[in-house]
This record gives C-alpha cells, sequence and structure tokens, in this order.
C-alpha cells in the first residue's frame, strides 16, 4: 500500500462517534478492543468522506490503544476501506459471474460512458465514482451495486439513470440508521 | 411443497421483531436448552446427522464434540456470516428475514457449547443486515435472552455482532478468526483447529448461519425427527440460492433428495431456463465447486437421475460430478462463454488471494493471466495445458483451501469444455467480440470444431 500523504483532509470524529467506539470496544474482553478495529474504521470513513487519510488512521490507533501500523496493514488489506477520495456516490457494481450473465458488463459500461469517467475514477464535480467490485451475495437480484450501505438490485440502464438523478438531487440515502 | 425448517415463518407480517418471533414459538428452545445437560443436546445435533451448511460439509454435532471443555479456558461461538462465495445469497436473505432464528440459534448452541462469549461476524457489505441483527441482539437483551443469569438458569451468555470489510478469505474458519482479532484475514496453519486454539486462543467453534439455523428444530423436535427428512446422509433441508439464467431466480429451501431436474425446471423452484435458449452448464455449489455441462447435470456419468444430495451431486467424483458445496446454484444458456466465465472466477480468486502461500498468490494471477488471454483471442493451444499445469500446481499446496477452489473451476473446464478453449484459440477474430456467444450461440458455432475426447489426466 501506499499511504496517501499528498492529499489530505482534516480528521472529524464527533462525540457521537466516540461514544459509538466506546460501545464496540465495550462488545470485546479487557485488552482484546482491537477487534473492534474494522468496525471503526468503518464508522471514521463514514464521516470523513467515505475514505482514510493517514491522519484518520493514526487517530483510530489512538482511540484503540493500539500502534499506528496495525491500523494500516488492516485498511490495507480489505477493500472497503478506501486510501484515496472517492466520489460522493460511489457505484460499486458487482461484476462476477452470476451478475455477468444478467447484464453487469453492459450496465458497467453504460454507466461509465453516461458518467464519463473509466471504472475507478471520480467525475470532475466529485459527485460520482464508479468501482468494480467482486460478488456482494445478492446472485439472484442481479446486475446489482452496492451503495454506502445498502443495495440497488435488478438494475436497468433506465433505473440507472433515475438513480444518478436522486443523487443529484440528494434524495439517496447512503447510510443505514445505528 | 416440501417441509420447511428454516423458512416455515418468513411471511408472517413482522417476523424480524422480537414480540412476533416470539409469538410463533421463538425461543422455545433456549428454554428446552437451558433445563438440558450440554452434552446431551450435543449428542441431538450428531443424531440430526446435520453437516455444515457453509460449504464443507462437515458433520456438525462432530465438530461440537471436537470443542476442548477440560482445559477450564473460555470457549467461544462464532458465527460464521462472511457469505462471499460467489452464487450465494442464503445466509444474507436469512438475516435479513429471520435475524431472532439465528440469535435463537447462537444461544442454544453456546449453551451446548458451553460458550459464555460468543460473536456473528458478517460481511462489511451486508452493513444494513448488520443493523438488523444489532436490533435483535438488543431486543433479546432487553428480554431476558442474553447477559446474566438467563432465565433464572445461572447460566451467563454475551452476545455481539461485528463485521468485517470485504475480503472472501475471512470466510475461512481462522482467517475469520484473524479478522475478528482486527488483523488481516491471513489463515492459520492447522493444526492446532480452533475447537482447540480459537478465538484469543481459547477453543473455539465457527458455524455458518443455515447450520445455527437448524439447531433450535433439531433442539425443540429431537436428532432422530431431523434425521428422518432428507435421503441417507443428506440430512434435513438446504437453502439453495438459485441465480443465472433461470426463470426465477432466488432463495430456496429444499428438502434434500429432490432431483436437480425438478429443481431447475420445476415452477416450485428455478421455474426453468430464463429464455427459450437451452442449459448449458450448471456450478451447483458455489464458484470453487467444479462446473458441470447440461448432459451431466440432470443425470450422473451412471444414467441415475441426479438428486440435491451431498453424495449424488458429488457422483463421480470431480471426473463427472460436482458438489453441493454452498448451494450457489448458477445456471448458464448457451449465450454465456465458459471461457470467459473461468477468467472472471479466475480474477475473483486473484483478487480474494490473502498473499501468503506462494502458489496461492502467484498462481491465481498466472490463472486470471493466461485465462484473460484465452479469452480475448490471443491464446494458443499451449496455453490451455499451461492453465491445467498452474491448477495442479496449486491444489493441495496451499494453507488454506482457497487455493483448491481457484484451482477446481479451471480444471473443471477444461475438463468439460476443452473444445470451447479450443474454439477461442481457433477462431480469435470471433471471440474479440465479447458478446460473441450472445451473437452465435456456441450450438450454431460448434461444427466449427472437431469432435474430440474432452479428457485430460
Amino acid at each position: 500500500m501506499s499511504l496517501n500523504v499528498k492529499t489530505q483532509q482534516p480528521v472529524v470524529i464527533s462525540e457521537k462517534t466516540l461514544a459509538r467506539v466506546a460501545e464496540l470496544k465495550s462488545r470485546f474482553p479487557e485488552g482484546k478492543h482491537k477487534s473492534a478495529l474494522l468496525t471503526v474504521l468503518h464508522e471514521v470513513q463514514d464521516e470523513n468522506n467515505d475514505w482514510l487519510t493517514v491522519d484518520a488512521m493514526d487517530k483510530i490507533a489512538e482511540l484503540l490503544n493500539i500502534k499506528p501500523i496495525e491500523v494500516y496493514e488492516v485498511a490495507s488489506f480489505y477493500s472497503m476501506y478506501n486510501q484515496k477520495p472517492v466520489g460522493k456516490y460511489m457505484f460499486e457494481f458487482c461484476r462476477t459471474s452470476c451478475c455477468v450473465t444478467r447484464g453487469a458488463e453492459d450496465l458497467i459500461e453504460y454507466t461509465c460512458n453516461k458518467l464519463g469517467v473509466k471504472e475507478g475514477e471520480v467525475t470532475p464535480d466529485g459527485l460520482f465514482s464508479v468501482k468494480g467490485v467482486e460478488c456482494l451475495g445478492a446472485c439472484g437480484y442481479a446486475p446489482m451495486l452496492q451503495l454506502g450501505d445498502f443495495y440497488h438490485e435488478f438494475l436497468t440502464p433506465e433505473k440507472m439513470d433515475q438513480l444518478i438523478e436522486d443523487c443529484k438531487a440528494g434524495k439517496v440515502e447512503k447510510l443505514s440508521k445505528v | 411443497m416440501g417441509k420447511k425448517i428454516l423458512l416455515e415463518h418468513v411471511n408472517v407480517e413482522g417476523i424480524h421483531t422480537y414480540e412476533v418471533y416470539r409469538k410463533v414459538g421463538g425461543y422455545a428452545s433456549v428454554e428446552k436448552a437451558l433445563k438440558m445437560a450440554p452434552n446431551d443436546i450435543v449428542e441431538e445435533v450428531k443424531k440430526s446427522g446435520l453437516r455444515g451448511r457453509g460449504g464443507a460439509g462437515f458433520p456438525t454435532g462432530m465438530k461440537w464434540s471436537f470443542i476442548d471443555k477440560k482445559s477450564g479456558r473460555p470457549r467461544h461461538l462464532v458465527c460464521n456470516a462472511d457469505e462471499s462465495e460467489p452464487g450465494t445469497f442464503k445466509d444474507r436473505y436469512l438475516m435479513e428475514k429471520l435475524p431472532h432464528l439465528l440469535v435463537e440459534g447462537m444461544i442454544t448452541s453456546s449453551i451446548a457449547l458451553e460458550a459464555n462469549l460468543s460473536y456473528i461476524y458478517i460481511r462489511g457489505e451486508y452493513m444494513w443486515v448488520y443493523r438488523i441483527l444489532e436490533r435483535a441482539i438488543n431486543e433479546a437483551y432487553a428480554n431476558g435472552w442474553l447477559g446474566k443469569n438467563i432465565k433464572g438458569s445461572g447460566y451467563d451468555l454475551d452476545l455481539h455482532v461485528t463485521c468485517g470489510a470485504g475480503a472472501y478469505i475471512c470466510g475461512e474458519e481462522t482467517a475469520l478468526i484473524e479478522s475478528l482479532e482486527g488483523k488481516r484475514g491471513n489463515p492459520r496453519i492447522k493444526p492446532p483447529f480452533p475447537a482447540v486454539v480459537g478465538l484469543y486462543g481459547n477453543p473455539t467453534v465457527v458455524n455458518n448461519v443455515e447450520s445455527l439455523m437448524n439447531i433450535p428444530w433439531i433442539v425443540e423436535n429431537g436428532g432422530e425427527e431431523y434425521a428422518k427428512i432428507g435421503v441417507g446422509r443428506s440430512t434435513g433441508t438446504k437453502l439453495i440460492s438459485a441465480s443465472g439464467n433461470i426463470r426465477k431466480p432466488g432463495v430456496y429451501e429444499i428438502e434434500l433428495g429432490i432431483t436437480v431436474e425438478d429443481f431447475v425446471m420445476s415452477d416450485e423452484w428455478c421455474g426453468g431456463m430464463q429464455t427459450d435458449r437451452p442449459l448449458k452448464a450448471c456450478v451447483p455449489g458455489g464458484s470453487s465447486v467444479p462446473i458441470l455441462p447440461a448432459h451431466l447435470l440432470f443425470k450422473t456419468a451412471k444414467d441415475e437421475t441426479r438428486l440435491m444430495t451431498y453424495e449424488s451431486m458429488s457422483d463421480g467424483g470431480f471426473a463427472t460430478g460436482s458438489m453441493i458445496g454452498s448451494g450457489g446454484f448458477i445456471v448458464y444458456d448457451d449465450r454465456q462463454c465458459v471461457v470467459r466465465n473461468t477468467w472472471n472466477f479466475s480474477r475473483f480468486y486473484h483478487h480474494e488471494s490473502c498473499g501468503q502461500c506462494s502458489p496461492c498468490r502467484e498462481g491465481t494471477g498466472w490463472l486470471e493471466k493466461v485465462t484473460w488471454r484465452l479469452e480475448h483471442g490471443y491464446g494458443s493451444m499451449a496455453d490451455i495445458d499451461l492453465l491445467w499445469d498452474i491448477q495442479r500446481k496449486i491444489e493441495g499446496n496451499t494453507i488454506c483451501p482457497l487455493g483448491d477452489a481457484a484451482a477446481w473451476p479451471v480444471a473443471a473446464a477444461i475438463r468439460h469444455f476443452r473444445h470451447e478453449f479450443e474454439y477461442h484459440v481457433r477462431y480469435p477474430e470471433k471471440v474479440k467480440d465479447r458478446k460473441h456467444f450472445e451473437h452465435e450461440p456456441w450450438e450454431q458455432v460448434k461444427h466449427l470444431m472437431t469432435k474430440q475426447e474432452a479428457v485430460l489426466v
């Protein structure tokens, strides 16, 4: 992993998240609070424009009383943690076999063309990015994508157009409620 | 309609809430289990013949009996809800619809294992399901089914849910344990098995969601009753996630023992093919299991009817059979390209290899590159043998079964569809179009290839 130290943003960790971190730590035995790391990374990422800066990871290390490297190595291993800025609405398309049988490749192509980006890129206004990911466990409801905490299934170009419009209008919920 | 054990109440309005779940008889197995000797519960599960529903099919009762109760160290039950096998989406359905059944299964099973701290590890992508489980667990605490001195029995149990973050490998039980400890998901060398040294070094049992959800029924009705359902050593019901080119994709609970043909063609389940295109192949148990060509799906090589059972599905070994695996049942019609699909799976395994063992780390990359080359019309005949060679060098040479899982689909694709690989070499201009078989289904072009015996040793 190359740690992204060039693009930075201030770390935001609200009181609510701090309380949540304390609750998550309490789920594990004394001395085993590192177990909460994966969940805490999700929480902090959600609050910081969906990506993790080095500063954010260092802060997490402090909260869990572990070394920064223990956070970096985990953040770089799992595919859901972003180390680079992503679009406000990141469309994560499943591109594994079952979705492909129901037209996932066409849909990804359609979306990329419509937004004028390639997979992995962010639109200039920072609003959208497109990412191909591996099986999301929605094979029977293909083709589909993940946006924030939610799945959008049985997609068609028309539904995709609608989703993009709804995102632009700020009508799409990204986070499930705690 | 067949017997329903897990999905009996799935359509009851509000079944995800504690009140409704309790009204239809929920948590009765906990009441019963609290009055039983823990080892008697293990015996019932052994008698039921229940086999692990995550894919390996190892008898659950047997796995439980291995847990070290003598050392006196704390014991843990961990639910593997890291469902990531391509083609499998049953656990998500179960947890989304019936969260309390999982909580009940976890409590009853923890009682049997005499565990006082248990976890559900769910994949990070299922975040909204994580919230559903959190809510169900809170409701269970509020109603005295979790915490100290449960229902005055003197038994204490804490149950929590925790999540992953997008790593297929964490479905492997030792990688899951590492991940649950807040580390990278690198599988551990076995032995020692988790039953002796697991989470935090303590004896641990890791079970799949569906396996655990069967436990309440077994405890309430007895293992022998459960064993009456199904055929032979394939007892009970199994959830099948059906996807691909069928009319009715979705999650179905079947009694083990129905015929594969019924499952695919009957309106009760898959409802036949999606369009008028004929069935070409099927991956019956998640992406890792060997792909079966149409002529080996409904009948075995011995011309016997193939059944949805552990034994019948693997009849003929890997030469002419497959595995029921996780129940991820993917159907392909003849618009689909086996080479493209093999490349797709190989890319998946390359992406998901944790990188710990070199045969897997390097080998999966080679598999991806060579299958890409063949699929895109840049391959040679020697590449097909090269693929065969690479997969053989991965299988059995890695710490965890991800290596095998990457190797098997490639081997089976070459074994059964070698002529299609050769077509890609001989007609590169045709296959450079991504939709080559959509425009010209295999049936229309296969005459271009001389008939060949597709057997390799």
